[in-house]
């Protein structure tokens, strides 16, 4: 299936801003993060379709999977 | 040297040193310009006139070397919201004026004439000159040439011509080490600073030094206490992004208010945001980590410069970059930065001007995305003072007045800041709530609704979201009291030793012996004095409220309204 990731900050240092990538059904978000090379508790925030999401979540075919490190400001 | 309180009655010209009161003795900041305004100002004086009093205080730790202690809180009645209000910055003033031995600096009365003065703070009290030279002039020329004035490196806090003619959104500004502005930014300080006729405010510390009880124990908290900081990796991304990393997490949020609070995602998101900023600073010769004042371990502050490679603007914040570019519709960064400098120069708030400009672009004044727009309008309507002028210079509630418009996104009058309550409903809570007007530093529930920071609450239902905001609000206030940069509360939300840390080094400096509890019930207690003076200024319950669109225009993308009844508003305060 087809899923776009967009990657944010740092994590696109050597990798991508946003991307249409595929996956096989039963992948969840920290497969991506693992293929990615990012450590997981480098990553702070996911999204999937603009939702809060964890690393545990899976994706479905279309979804925008969009992974932060932890950042804040304000 | 002992702490004292500074007094200048600008009505006959008169100063004075009085020992500190026992009630403020503990207090510092926030804690201590919220108690002396409750204590002193009649909650329903006229803020520009004679009975309402400015008061500056610097932090309970400012002074010291404890890291990111360096901020000034100033405080007052607010034109802009009729509230009690404290705004607070970075710059060199909060660490000078403790170094003077200075616990408050209260500016009372009014001056019967037209004549302009400045104040000149050392250790041995306060002096009041005559000023003619810089009255009219922008912040920039003020620190110029009051530097070149005095000896050594003096602190100073100055006022832009927004202040001088007594616009509702003018800051009061503080000089940072390296010659930049730091904005004490919302509700209208700078006003009344100037209805007091004081144009800037020297400090020259001499070789004053802050006294601490216990050095040894001191430095070792700090150390802890830095260590937590720095640790912390959102402290990682604030000195490579500075605060403006937040653009892209809100617009993927669909909480990034667009087209003044029509749309929670901008499409030109990717080209203002805090990835693009550092490249092009880097690209530039700018610098992506400066500090705004010294002990800063953050450094979320930077240097932008132009495509020539001169510096346009510094401190360039997350909140004035999304006013600018999602809510006025402005994808150029250039322009946000030009800007930014112009209202820095001119001395008036970088939210609450920006808002009041989307405001007047739906009421057709000018075009959504008219970047170089509302650069001439700065110049040529704001500073100068003409009716277009002054309308936006009231902020976005005047704009809204003046243009019939019924999209005001403001509450208690102070514009609605970067996050939009109703895709992120903590925030929502905090805005109605806050004793100060919309201020999303009052109770900064992006940290857990968003960022993943103390937590998780999700931002798109209504449970936790008022005792989060609420918890928020409370320990806010007592950091706020402490001089400390708020950046530290990422830090304090997650590591379980920094806020030990930070009692630590409070009882090192006071000799106290302070707890956790005594922190928090010190937060508590300044919330219940500014709301007693805000009940006593007339306000209610009522006016806890978001303003009807936020009910009944839903959101996109994700097509929600805000659905908190006002009884479930009201269980705020609930403490």
């Amino acid at each position: 299936m087809r899923v776009t990731v967009k990657l944010f900050a740092f994590f696109r240092d050597g990798r991508f801003k946003e991307e249409g990538r595929e996956y096989s059904t039963g992948t969840v978000v920290g497969d991506i993060v693992d293929e990615l090379g990012i450590g997981r508790d480098e990553v702070g925030v996911v999204m999937i379709n603009s939702l809060q999401r964890s690393l545990q979540s899976p994706i479905a075919d279309g979804d925008v999977v969009a992974i932060f490190p932890m950042i804040g400001g304000g | 040297m002992t702490d004292k309180i500074f007094r200048i009655n600008m009505t006959d010209l008169t100063t004075g040193i009085e020992d500190v009161p026992t009630a403020w003795a503990g207090h510092g900041g926030r804690g201590l310009t919220s108690t002396i305004v409750a204590a002193e100002v009649e909650p329903t004086c006229h803020p520009l006139g004679p009975k309402n009093k400015l008061v500056f205080a610097p932090g309970l730790l400012s002074g010291t070397l404890a890291a990111n202690s360096g901020r000034l809180s100033v405080g007052a009645k607010s034109p802009l919201t009729g509230t009690i209000k404290e705004a607070n910055a970075g710059g060199s003033a909060a660490q000078y004026l403790a170094r003077c031995g200075c616990k408050a600096l209260i500016i009372e009365g009014q001056p019967r004439d037209d004549r302009w003065y400045s104040l000149t703070v050392t250790p041995e009290g306060v002096v009041i000159n005559a000023e003619n030279e810089l009255i009219g002039k922008g912040n920039y020329e003020v620190v110029e040439t009051v530097a070149a004035r005095l000896p050594g490196k003096p602190g100073i806090i100055t006022i832009g011509p927004a202040g001088e003619m007594r616009m509702a959104a003018a800051n009061i500004s503080v000089k940072d080490p390296d010659g930049g502005l730091r904005s004490c930014g919302r509700g209208g300080l700078g006003a009344v600073m100037g209805s007091k006729k004081i144009k800037f405010i020297a400090i020259d510390p001499r070789d004053g030094k802050v006294d601490i009880a216990d050095q040894a124990k001191f430095r070792d908290a700090n150390r802890a206490f830095a260590k937590a900081l720095v640790d912390h990796p959102v402290s990682k991304a604030l000195g490579q992004y500075g605060t403006n990393v937040l653009v892209n997490i809100i617009n993927e949020a669909g909480a990034l208010p667009t087209r003044n609070f029509t749309s929670g995602q901008f499409d030109g998101h990717d080209r203002i945001s805090g990835e693009t900023m550092h490249d092009t600073i880097v690209a530039r010769g700018g610098k992506p980590k400066h500090n705004c004042h010294p002990g800063c371990v953050i450094q979320c502050s930077q240097i932008y410069n132009d495509a020539a490679g001169k510096k346009l603007t510094s401190g360039f914040e997350y909140e004035s970059i999304w006013a600018m570019g999602a809510d006025c519709c402005i994808d150029n960064l250039d322009h946000i930065a030009e800007a930014d400098h112009i209202m820095d120069d001119i001395g008036i708030d970088s939210i609450e001007t920006p808002v009041a400009f989307a405001v007047a672009m739906e009421a057709g004044v000018l075009p959504f995305g008219d970047g170089p727009g509302i650069c001439r309008i700065l110049r040529e309507d704001v500073a100068k003072g003409t009716a277009l002028g002054r309308i936006i210079g009231g902020g976005a509630g005047s704009v809204g007045r003046a243009f019939g418009i019924t999209r005001v996104p403001t509450v208690k009058n102070q514009a609605i800041p970067a996050y939009d309550p109703r895709a992120i409903k903590g925030i929502g809570i905090t805005y109605a709530t806050s004793t100060q007007g919309a201020d999303h530093t009052m109770g900064y529930t992006i940290a857990t609704n968003i960022l993943g920071v103390g937590g998780k609450v999700d931002p798109l239902t209504k449970e936790g979201q008022v005792e989060l905001s609420r918890n928020l609000q409370i320990a806010t206030a007592a950091i706020d009291s402490t001089g400390m940069c708020l950046f530290i509360a990422f830090a304090a939300l997650d590591d379980q030793t920094c806020l030990p840390a930070l009692i630590d080094l409070i009882n090192a400096r006071f000799g106290t012996s302070l707890v956790g509890d005594d922190v928090v019930n010190l937060g508590k207690s300044i919330l219940k004095t500014e709301r007693a003076f805000n009940i006593a200024a007339g306000f209610t319950n009522v006016d806890d409220r978001l303003p009807e669109f936020f009910y009944t225009e839903p959101l996109p993308p994700h097509n929600v309204v805000f659905d908190f009844s006002g009884e479930e508003i009201d269980t705020f305060w609930n403490f």
